[in-house]
């Protein structure tokens, strides 16, 4: 099955397959419902690709983000799950970009040689989801740092990271002018913070998500990255990238499925003939497949433009949009393709299946992505 | 120190070999080509040894193009510089012309050490690297399980059927190394950027002053005649046990005269 063709990718890839190669379905499954791969994140860390994207003055990769949403698309086609460790790559992208220089040289080597965990990104809360200007969370002002009270939700890894970025409010909604004012981030350093509780939340997946209370928890005044008030647009800033990396995630999820799905159509004889030769089996997986080639097309495109420094807001959003619809595709066709098998535990079809469904959902839904290419790609009205 | 490691690409351990139907030579285009396993444990030992000694490492292979690919993965490993000879010419050559053509590369380049892996997991003649230090003229450690280096000597554990021996010998000199010796880093996500930085000089036979009478198909020593796939296994003989199992296995083994 032919997917990206540019060989310069090829040492990078077959690099990231190599490590992954230690960790094949049934480290995963072993896993389920809720251990967290420290294994296969120590390893993918110590060889220096999980700090890909930290420039090389801070003892990081210095790669693009084309090569970073490689590594993350391989680690999926292998069969696991990045998802335990995305957000490292991404989340730092706001030090990088709006930390001062002492933040900057303080975490970002220590993160480079992996002594430190930036996995956890604070911004969801039980009543704002869709719509992060509603978040509650309070950042007082108080002597020499911040008080922060008020609850998140969903937040990912809180409990296999020492660092959280974490949005909060530093003035009430009802006193900004515009709701997307009066946001900061903070780099709260959860090893030595009094007051967090952190809570497992169950779900369908092996996400290692929880919730966290913060109870009058004070940071020192170091921990604000950048300026008071400008947070949502440093969250906002990190979301091509995200979007980026997490459609590239999901065309790996898509060639995982198919390419099991494909081995198995040609194996499979029912009424003495492969159950690929059958056009209902085989058209579904022919569609998944041109799906997935178009999104990466897309995903490929959304890179180029945000390494060159070009806008890509659109393309961005679109990749993520088009890859997860793709290999939701793909994950639908593969599990009807395995007929009861796929069902079995032991075919990883099941856990990939749910694993590439969340990201119709999160980190932003598909509906919201639509929302923004019909108000700025097509100019018609705001939506929401 | 200087460290040369003959490197070479191999198809994929786990897949199917396949021999061509019209000169009997080894399809490698119908598997994907991986370094030769070995070949890894002797890329680590010069690592460590550099590492130690400090110095630079130069990969060698003789290959077809995309033999590039086992290059660089050395290179992303950690070595310095690589010499890849290529040439159409080569195709068919057997070991006498792989030693002739690897042994010329290295004359004049002043190396300490050659490192081999022991064998190649795709010809597995196991002659290669003692080959190359008879053309040479210089000492052969090989199968070696330990490697130490003291000043102008190195010092080997070469393993035997019943255990190893100790081999000492003067530097320059060629040693193949066995899987015991060390457990091959994987390449680092710095080292794979890293090596497509990093110099190859890629030589033809003319380049790299080979004579053609010496090489490829025509010039090799031996001829495969014909070939034939494996016979599917044979359904076996089952001994069933009535009190007197014993027995009949042991008339069985008599009469396939094993006892
Ligand atoms: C496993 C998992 C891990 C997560 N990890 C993190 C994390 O690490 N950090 C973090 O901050 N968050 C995380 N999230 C949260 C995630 O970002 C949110 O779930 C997501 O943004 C959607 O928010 P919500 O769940 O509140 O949905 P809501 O905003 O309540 O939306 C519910 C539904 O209504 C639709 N909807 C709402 N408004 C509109 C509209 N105007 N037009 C059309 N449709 C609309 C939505 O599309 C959605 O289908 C995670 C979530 C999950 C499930
Ligand atoms: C199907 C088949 C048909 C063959 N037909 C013939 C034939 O007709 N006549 C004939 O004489 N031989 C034939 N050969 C053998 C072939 O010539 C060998 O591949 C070659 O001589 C090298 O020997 P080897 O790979 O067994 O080396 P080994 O001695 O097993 O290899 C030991 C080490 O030498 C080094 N090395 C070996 N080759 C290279 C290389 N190209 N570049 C760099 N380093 C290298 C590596 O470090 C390797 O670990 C055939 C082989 C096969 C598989």
């Amino acid at each position: 099955m032919k997917w990206d063709e540019d060989p310069q990718h090829d040492d990078l890839r077959s690099g990231v397959r190599q490590i992954c190669a230690g960790f094949p379905g049934s480290y995963w499954r072993g896993l389920e419902p809720d251990t967290y791969p420290a294994q296969f994140v120590d390893a993918i860390t110590q060889a220096g690709f999980l700090s890909a994207l930290i420039p090389e003055v801070y003892g990081g990769g210095g790669a693009t983000l084309t090569e970073a949403s490689v590594i993350l698309e391989e680690i999926s086609a292998s069969g696991g799950n990045p998802g335990a460790c995305h957000a490292q790559m991404y989340v730092m992208g706001t030090v990088l970009r709006h930390g001062s220089v002492e933040q900057k040289l303080q975490y970002l080597p220590e993160i480079a040689a992996g002594r430190l965990r930036l996995q956890a990104f604070g911004v969801t809360e039980p009543g704002a989801g869709s719509e992060t200007t509603r978040i509650s969370t309070r950042a007082e002002k108080v002597a020499g740092g911040w008080r922060i009270n008020g609850q998140k939700i969903w937040t990912s890894r809180a409990r296999y990271s020492d660092l959280m970025l974490l949005l909060a409010r530093t003035t009430p909604y009802e006193e900004c002018a515009k709701p997307t004012e009066g946001l900061s981030t903070f780099l709260v350093d959860m090893r030595n913070a009094e007051g967090i509780t952190i809570n497992p939340i169950k779900t369908m997946i092996n996400h290692s998500t929880t919730e966290v209370f913060f109870d009058n928890v004070v940071i020192p005044d170091a921990a604000l990255v950048g300026e008071v008030g400008k947070g949502f647009r440093y969250i906002l800033d990190g979301m091509n990238a995200e979007r980026i990396l997490i459609a590239a995630e999901c065309i790996g999820d898509g060639r995982y499925l198919l390419e099991k799905a494909v081995d198995y159509a040609n194996q499979r004889i029912v009424f003495d003939r492969q159950i690929g030769s059958n056009q209902g089996v085989q058209f579904p997986l022919a569609k998944a497949y041109a799906q997935l080639r178009a999104a990466d097309l897309v995903r490929f495109d959304a890179a180029a433009k945000y390494d060159a420094g070009s806008p890509c807001a659109s393309e961005a959003n679109m990749a993520k949009l088009l890859a997860s619809d793709a290999s939701w595709a793909a994950a639908n066709a593969a599990m009807d393709t395995h007929g009861g098998f796929g069902f079995a535990v032991e075919y990883d079809i099941e856990r990939k299946f749910r694993e590439t469904r969340l990201y119709q959902v999160a980190p932003i839904n598909n509906n919201l992505v639509l929302a923004y290419l019909g108000q700025h790609a097509l100019g018609l009205p705001k939506s929401y | 120190m200087k460290i040369a490691v003959c490197v070479k690409q191999v198809p994929d351990t786990w897949a199917e070999k396949k021999l061509r139907s019209d000169d009997s030579t080894l399809d490698r285009e119908a598997a994907d080509g991986v370094m030769n396993e070995l070949d890894e444990y002797a890329v680590e030992e010069a690592l460590k040894l550099q590492e130690a000694h400090g110095g630079e490492i130069t990969i060698i292979t003789m290959g077809p193009e995309r033999a590039g690919e086992t290059v660089r993965k050395a290179l992303s490993m950690g070595a310095d510089a690589a010499v890849h000879l290529v040439d159409d010419s080569l195709h068919g050559s057997d070991a006498l012309a792989t030693s002739y053509a690897l042994a010329t590369i290295l004359t004049g380049r002043d190396f300490d050490l050659v490192f081999f892996g022991s064998e190649s997991t795709d010809a597995r003649m196991s002659v290669v690297p003692a080959m190359v230090a008879e053309r040479l003229g210089v000492a052969q450690l090989t199968f070696a399980q330990k490697v130490d280096v003291d000043g102008t000597s190195v010092t080997i554990q070469r393993v035997t059927d019943y255990g190893f021996e100790t081999v000492v010998a003067n530097m320059p000199a060629v040693v193949s190394v066995v899987e015991k010796i060390n457990e091959p880093r994987y390449p680092s996500f710095k080292g794979i950027m890293a090596a497509k930085k990093k110099p190859v000089e890629t030589l033809s036979t003319v380049d790299a002053g080979l004579e053609g009478s010496q090489l490829g198909l025509a010039a090799a020593w031996t001829v495969v005649e014909d070939f034939a796939a494996r016979p599917p296994k044979a359904a076996g003989t089952i001994v069933t046990d009535e009190g007197d199992g014993g027995v009949k296995l042991a008339e069985f083994l008599a009469t396939q005269k094993f006892i």
